[in-house]
């Protein structure tokens, strides 16, 4: 294969070309040459994706890419910078460079001032997300998940709406208290194993209660990111005051990063502790997807009603992931392995849909400076093109069949109706619910006549937004009709993840 | 009669004298100007640098009839010491220049100041950490005085030598205690006094006070209080060298007495020094959150991170006290940072010190509002900056002792710390600048500011070296 150390360059492509963006190209020509800069460093880095792809092995569960040297050594245990990717964090790279063009894109006029550190400010992110999903060594995946907080914390902060300060403040903090827990865990579980590798504490016996405790350690850590009812306050207010690039990041890649945490750490870690909490998962997965499919129903702001959205979505992910373990419990096998397909089909599915829904707001916030769904209404008429790419991702977002929304929901759903009925009834309300908002809130915007003089004047959306939506649309449709393409990457890891955490490892 | 080698001493004298050159020189020198005081001071410090690393010991040698200790944990804190007093005058000079201090006594006092604490460090009998300690005291209450026209500034160096002396006498009770208990004041031959049963409540009573002087000196709560008071009456330039070198300094005397003389007593005083971390730690952290000035902004975060700092120690392992080291290092060169950014935004007649003068620094300056993050976010202990790697380093020791639960409290405190952190981050980022124009300075001030920042990201990404040093001081 390819003797190219393929990670470290989408690490470090982007992070590079950000310093470049900002120093080299800095504010010249209003910012115009660092956004050529930024867009060909984002391409560059989705260009090396192609290798990634096509020279990743979908018969085997081992870690790909490999690449490992020396870090340094703390209190005698190395610390290494080692990298590989496995089924379930390539796809998430492919998301992550992916996400980061349309991004640029989006920020392309739309962004006025200091267009370099913005387009720095993303670049930086995706390198450091793309870092998160190749680490193996748990401390480089703790600085690459703290580190990515900063950027974040900037983009929302400075370039955000009126109330950008406490959003900011709030999100930092929220998800910094997570990472807190994880990091005492981490230290714990590595001082036992005597390695940092993720691999090495996948191997490592706990008692029980041990792991009730790694468990729940982490259990904050990745709620917070998902974010899990009750956790999930920070992300409305995040991405409400977030500029429009900044809520793609959010919600199509970062909130994956808690699910990431999930299937690596801990089940993994502490399967027999996530049986034992698997009813206290799913009950809350379903508090997202009913309750909060509720309040979305209510939401007056458009970018609110998707954030909320965005957590009943994620709600699946994670009873997908411990539908599994009911499952397994009773010897379902097949159906526990469509839970765990179905939450990561969903987890891609969910970053292009509600990537471009955020997008769509983004669009009609640049034209009419509000996102009250009260301060919109005939929008077809004046904007048919937008309103055709708009539907579509509405029916995505609704899990229309044929959309990739459908796939996923549609997995879980079924894995759910083998493990209990009543779970699958409570998931499928979802299909109601998101019917409803989403449906709800297009019809209110687009259709109807024009109510205002601000909407009378709209103009269709320009060649650089017809580019970065169609594109989104052929990658909802292209998944939503072959999601084979997906499954089979996955199904070797997501056979070697239930076959690992089908052994009890307290007895050991 | 052997005869006595000053060799050893090479490092201690060659300042010492360079400090009488300096004396000489701005004595004799004409104006105002005096800038040789300045490179004589860094000649200095860079000649001791040179001579510290040719005299680094393999193994380690106890001279002077026992009162002197060459090892590597002092040669590792010496060159620590002269980087963080060479930044400290750097930063210094175009202050004390616009505010009509007497220069040349400045440069005088950082040497003086910086002797004691070298005195202080390889020291190795009660009587020369007493004498390094008062040297080192002395100087920096003086220093805190300088500013005379200034209001808060005698205020603060009144309250410092009140304080510090009290400190001193407690530390001097404890000490002669330990003398009667014992009969020696010698480190080793403490350690090695036989302890009877009878003898043990003595003992204790002397580690007490010897404590209670330590935290006075760290500025550990219960006896935090005249920390903010005089960081923030201080002359900034005074303030960046009193958080950070004596700091240094300190740590060794803590190695010292506690645990190189008193190893028997190990388990008290690490319940007393994990006791003392965590009241650090929460006043430390909820106190700055109040804080509207920044100098006292710092000085509530100097509380905490001397809390965190003492974690370490309460492991009471070689793992956790070299954790330690590599904390007070870092942390050194990182208040440095933070007490250097305010001398670089401060002008003749004007102290930079309240947040709000930080307002739209980004929109300023947007180099140095980056690099101000940079400090902050250290200070915070977010990756990859190097602040994070001490305070993992400090909690995988206690965890590695069986004190999980000490460091999931300094973790749930590091939280608390991270937002007042994240305010001076978000004055500067997100708030509209009143005035507008870019920071001047001069070119010297903006290198190291620069540089000083920018160590905050490259250590964090390369934090092995100076961990390795650390190790090995207490490796052997």
């Amino acid at each position: 294969m390819t003797t190219l150390p393929l990670l470290s360059l989408l690490i470090w492509t982007p992070i590079i070309g950000a310093a470049l963006v900002l120093f080299g190209a800095g504010e010249r020509n209003n910012g115009s040459t660092a956004k050529w800069l930024a867009l060909v460093t984002a391409l560059v880095t989705l260009a090396l994706c192609v290798p990634l792809y096509t020279g990743f092995d979908t018969t085997t569960a081992a870690m790909q890419f490999g690449e490992q040297s020396p870090w340094f050594t703390i209190s005698g245990l190395n610390i290494n910078y080692s990298l590989g990717v496995d089924g379930f964090s390539m796809p998430l790279i492919l998301l992550t460079s992916f996400t980061t063009v349309i991004v640029v894109i989006a920020g392309w006029e739309v962004i006025e001032n200091r267009v370099s550190q913005y387009m720095a400010a993303f670049l930086v992110m995706t390198g450091l997300m793309n870092g998160v999903f190749a680490a193996l060594d748990a401390m480089l995946f703790y600085v690459f998940w703290e580190a990515m907080l900063v950027p974040m914390f900037l983009i929302i902060g400075i370039w955000g709406g009126p109330n950008r300060v406490y959003a900011t403040i709030k999100f930092f903090l929220y998800t910094f208290f997570g990472s807190v827990f994880m990091l005492i865990a981490l230290i714990y579980m590595a001082i036992q194993a005597k390695s940092f590798a993720i691999l090495d504490l996948h191997q490592l016996p706990m008692s029980l209660s041990v792991q009730h405790w790694i468990f729940a350690a982490f259990l904050i850590a990745f709620a917070v990111k998902v974010p899990m009812f009750p956790v999930h306050t920070w992300l409305p207010d995040a991405h409400v005051e977030a500029p429009t690039g900044g809520s793609v990041v959010l919600a199509a890649i970062m909130l994956k990063m808690g699910t990431y945490g999930f299937v690596r750490f801990n089940l993994p870690i502490a399967p027999d502790a996530s049986l034992a909490w698997a009813d206290v998962m799913i009950a809350l997965s379903l508090i997202a997807v009913v309750y909060i499919g509720l309040v979305a129903l209510v939401q007056k702001d458009m970018k609110k009603l998707v954030a909320y959205s965005s957590i009943a979505h994620m709600g699946f992910v994670t009873l997908g992931f411990f539908i599994a373990f009911a499952l397994l419990k009773s010897g379902n096998a097949m159906q526990a392995t469509l839970g765990v397909q179905g939450a990561l089909v969903q987890m891609i599915s969910h970053g292009f849909i509600s990537g471009a829904m955020f997008l769509c707001i983004g669009v009609l916030y640049d034209r009419v400076h509000s996102r009250q769904i009260g301060d919109y209404g005939g929008v077809a008429n004046t904007m048919p093109k937008f309103a055709a790419l708009m539907m579509l991702f509405t029916m995505a977002n609704a899990g229309l069949p044929g959309t990739s929304g459908f796939v996923g929901e549609f997995m879980v759903i079924l894995a759910a109706f083998s493990a209990n009925f009543w779970y699958a009834i409570l998931a499928a309300t979802t299909l109601i619910l998101g019917a409803a908002y989403s449906l709800w809130m297009y019809k209110r915007v687009v259709f109807g006549e024009v109510n205002n003089s601000h909407v009378a004047e709209l103009e269709d959306i320009n060649k650089r937004e017809q580019l970065m939506l169609v594109i989104l649309a052929i990658a909802v449709l292209a998944l939503g009709l072959y999601p084979k393409m997906l499954t089979d990457l996955m199904e070797p890891t997501v056979q070697n993840l239930l076959h690992h955490i089908m052994q009890s490892k307290a007895g050991a | 009669m052997q005869d006595i080698s000053f060799a050893p001493l090479a490092a201690e004298l060659f300042v010492l004298g360079m400090t009488c050159l300096v004396m000489l020189v701005d004595l004799f020198a004409p104006g105002p100007q005096r800038r040789n005081s300045f490179w004589l001071s860094q000649i200095a410090l860079f000649g001791a640098l040179l001579i510290t690393i040719n005299l680094a010991p393999a193994p380690s040698a106890l001279l002077y009839g026992g009162h002197f200790m060459l090892d590597s944990l002092g040669t590792v804190l010496k060159v620590g010491l002269y980087i963080v007093t060479a930044i400290s005058l750097l930063y210094a000079r175009a202050y004390i220049a616009e505010r009509q201090f007497m220069r040349g006594e400045y440069y005088l006092l950082s040497l003086f100041a910086m002797l004691g604490a070298m005195v202080l460090i390889t020291a190795h009998s009660l009587l020369t950490i007493y004498l390094g300690l008062e040297l080192m005291s002395l100087s920096l209450y003086a220093m805190v005085a300088m500013q005379r026209d200034s209001k808060q500034a005698p205020e603060a160096a009144m309250k410092y030598f009140v304080m510090g002396a009290l400190a001193s006498g407690f530390l001097l009770f404890g000490m002669s205690l330990l003398y009667g208990v014992t009969g020696h004041i010698g480190i080793s031959e403490l350690a090695s006094a036989p302890t009877e049963q009878g003898q043990l409540v003595m003992y204790r009573f002397a580690l007490v006070f010897i404590i209670a002087g330590i935290a006075f000196k760290l500025g550990a709560v219960p006896f935090h209080m005249w920390i903010p008071d005089i960081y923030h009456g201080a002359p900034t330039s005074v303030t960046a060298f009193l958080g950070s070198a004596p700091k240094i300094a300190a740590f060794a005397m803590i190695m010292r007495l506690l645990t190189e003389a008193l190893p028997s007593l190990h388990e008290d005083w690490m319940a007393m020094l994990a006791a003392l971390a965590i009241a650090s730690m929460a006043i430390g952290n909820i106190g700055a959150i109040a804080q509207s000035n920044l100098k006292r902004l710092l000085a509530y975060s100097a509380i905490a991170h001397m809390g965190y700092f003492l974690i370490g120690i309460s492991s009471g392992t070689s793992e956790g006290y070299a954790a330690s080291m590599f904390y007070i290092l870092v942390y050194a060169l990182m208040t440095l940072g933070g007490f250097g950014m305010i001398l670089f935004l401060s002008r003749a007649g004007f102290e930079s010190d309240n947040l709000s003068d930080l307002k739209g620094l980004w929109q300023r300056s947007p180099w140095y509002a980056l690099l101000m993050m940079l400090v902050m976010m250290s200070m915070a202990g977010i990756p990859p900056f190097i602040g994070f790697w001490p305070k993992l380093q400090v909690f995988m020791a206690a965890v590695h002792a069986g004190q999980t639960w000490l460091a999931l409290t300094g973790a749930v405190f590091s939280l608390i710390g991270c937002y007042y952190y994240l305010k001076v981050v978000k004055v500067m980022f997100f708030d509209q600048a009143d005035d507008k124009s870019p920071i001047t300075a001069s070119t010297a001030l903006r290198v190291a500011i620069s540089a000083n920042g920018l160590a905050m990201l490259v250590l964090g990404l390369f934090p092995g070296t100076i961990l390795a040093y650390c190790l090995k001081a207490f490796a052997g």
